[in-house]
């Protein structure tokens, strides 16, 4: 019986087995770059994305009507620029990252929308492109599958400046120059799982996933390396248990991945060894002379 | 390419309406008619003929159910004579609209007098707005716009009366037309799924089953065991075809075609007529491009 509730529904349909992975896929890709964003004071760089990409998808509609390759690489281009330029700002400027983030996105926002407007059509573009976790087809999970092997490379390949930088951007400036191209870098990366993310499994999955079992994670650890591994693997958790559930109770898959991994979170929030309310309550002996 | 054809056309336009905007203005007494999407702006215009003059807000293949209105709506809607919608919950943005518009027109609610069909969704129970899709309700949508429009400019009530009679002799023939087509189809292999549940009124005005993933409005999403007993169903019943529509995301019919065997049928039109190159520029052609692909999928 619980073979028939917990694995069956994945033997029986290819398109749970694809949801699986795709959400396994955003699930590791994304938990680095949330953990990191978390820690940057960057968090809502998800959602300003989601707008900041229109004026991109836009221009890759005027030229190729509703197709989504040219829409999605459109939507890249775009969303590197905004996040690529406010990193830029932010670090030459007194503005921090979240006033030159907001600053971009609404110059993005506001001229995707008039682009659209100059096509005198009236579709809902953002809404052709979002795509959704039960429709997953084999274009769209090998570049999902790409995108989380990039991920987990280049974050692999950086993490010491990655975390210094985060940690301790003073120190690596006066060590080293790296500073600024791995703050770029870790940008691209963050913008190639959100657009890639948004056009398989929707803004909601594609930025809850990266955020949701990061902000839990930093409250159950202080080390950064287990910070992304518990994020990983609360994602997965998710994952699996959102498809679950929506398979069961007939609700909508994607909020419902996002529901399980905000439970986990209230869980951590009052239950985390490392900054959650019981902690607080109850502090742990500290050093007695 | 294509973009400097656009801005050539663009200018060409701005050009033209400058220099025929004052003259345009003088010359048409045309009564300015707003009608909230292309089936009902098609409607009016065969009723209204060279009396009036429509304008749409929602355009060709535009979604009504997700419509997010401009400023040049408003000021159409405030120099409106008339005001069209559908009713039954299509337009929920309506309204607001008029209202922050100051429009004065008279509002015709095209449905009026129908029956309305009511749609299980998940606990939740409404009207199934897209009752164009049956040809009888067609007709009383033609019989309501031609009293709005009597009742709007009483001096060309003979010629509104005249056109709407000739309009509803087509229907007439579109609908024995429909009639004959759907009855080549085996009753047994009169079963489709679509993406969205638009085709009540079409499936049971001719016996025909549709079968959605998702919800009445494009608006919900769809739950993995919808998709699972569709998949089941589909499997299990051996239906046919799969379609696709022309204001929806398309992935998630095709996923369910391809892991159930269904095959792929051609577009149907549901709340939006195509561009006018398209193949459903008007009603009728709306009509008989949905009749034809299923019979296309189906017949054999």
């Amino acid at each position: 019986m619980l073979h028939e509730a917990l694995i069956s529904p994945f033997v029986e349909f290819e398109f749970m087995r694809r949801a699986l992975v795709g959400s396994i896929a955003l699930a590791l890709a994304g938990s680095p770059l949330g953990v990191f964003l978390i820690l940057r004071r960057m968090s809502l760089t998800g959602d300003a994305m989601a707008h900041a990409i229109l004026p991109g998808a836009a221009i890759g509609y005027l030229f190729a009507g509703l197709s989504l390759g040219p829409m999605t690489i459109g939507g890249l281009i775009a969303g590197l620029i905004v996040a690529v330029g406010s990193g830029v700002v932010a670090r030459a400027t007194i503005l921090r990252e979240d006033a030159s983030l907001a600053a971009f996105y609404l110059i993005s926002l506001a001229l995707g929308v008039t682009v659209v407007s100059l096509r005198g059509s009236n579709i809902d573009l953002l809404h052709v492109l979002f795509g959704s976790v039960l429709a997953l087809d084999d274009a769209t999970l090998i570049l999902l599958a790409s995108i989380a092997s990039v991920t987990l490379a280049g974050v692999a390949l950086l993490y010491r400046p990655l975390v210094m930088e985060t940690v301790d951007p003073g120190f690596l400036a006066s060590v080293s120059r790296a500073g600024g191209p791995t703050q770029i870098i870790f940008l691209a990366l963050v913008v190639l799982n959100l657009v890639g993310g948004f056009q398989a499994l929707g803004t909601l999955l594609a930025v809850g996933i990266m955020m949701l079992p990061a902000a839990s994670a930093r409250l159950i650890s202080q080390d950064i390396t287990a910070m992304i591994a518990i994020s990983a693997a609360q994602g997965m958790l998710a994952g699996y248990a959102g498809l679950i559930i929506s398979f069961h109770a007939s609700l909508p898959s994607g909020p419902l991945i996002i529901l399980v991994a905000g439970l986990f979170y209230l869980l951590a929030l009052v239950f985390g060894p490392a900054g959650g309310l019981m902690r607080r309550l109850k502090p742990r002996p500290h050093l007695e002379a | 390419m294509q973009n400097r054809r656009n801005v050539i056309t663009l200018s060409m336009i701005g050009l033209a309406s400058a220099w025929l905007g004052p003259r345009q203005a003088r010359a048409s007494d045309k009564l300015p008619v707003v009608a909230t999407f292309t089936i009902l702006a098609d409607f009016a215009r065969n009723v209204g003929g060279d009396r009036v003059e429509v304008a749409t807000l929602v355009g060709p293949n535009g979604d009504a159910h997700v419509y997010q209105p401009t400023p040049s709506d408003a000021k159409s809607l405030g120099a409106a004579r008339l005001i069209l919608e559908n009713g039954f919950g299509l337009e929920g943005w309506i309204d607001r609209l008029i209202k922050a518009s100051g429009a004065k027109a008279p509002v015709i609610v095209a449905t009026k007098g129908i029956e309305p069909r009511q749609l299980k969704e998940e606990g939740h129970i409404g009207a199934d707005p897209h009752a164009w899709q049956s040809i009888a309700n067609a007709k009383i949508y033609v019989a309501n716009i031609r009293d709005g429009l009597i009742a709007a400019d009483p001096e060309g009530a003979d010629i509104y009366r005249a056109n709407a009679d000739a309009y509803l002799v087509k229907l007439d023939a579109l609908e024995a037309e429909v009639a004959a087509a759907i009855a080549k189809i085996p009753p047994d292999r009169r079963e489709i799924i679509t993406t969205h549940d638009a085709f009540g009124y079409f499936g049971a005005a001719y016996d025909f089953r549709f079968i959605a993933p998702e919800g009445v409005s494009t608006e919900t999403e769809a739950s993995a065991r919808d998709v699972a007993k569709i998949i089941r169903q589909i499997k299990a019943q051996k239906i046919p075809a799969v379609f696709l529509e022309n204001i929806t995301d398309p992935r998630l019919a095709q996923r369910i075609a391809e892991e159930s065997g269904a095959k792929i049928g051609g577009a149907l039109y549901s709340d939006a007529l195509s561009p006018s190159d398209g193949p459903a520029a008007a009603y009728i052609d709306m009509m008989r491009n949905n009749v034809r692909e299923l019979s296309a999928a189906l017949g054999k």
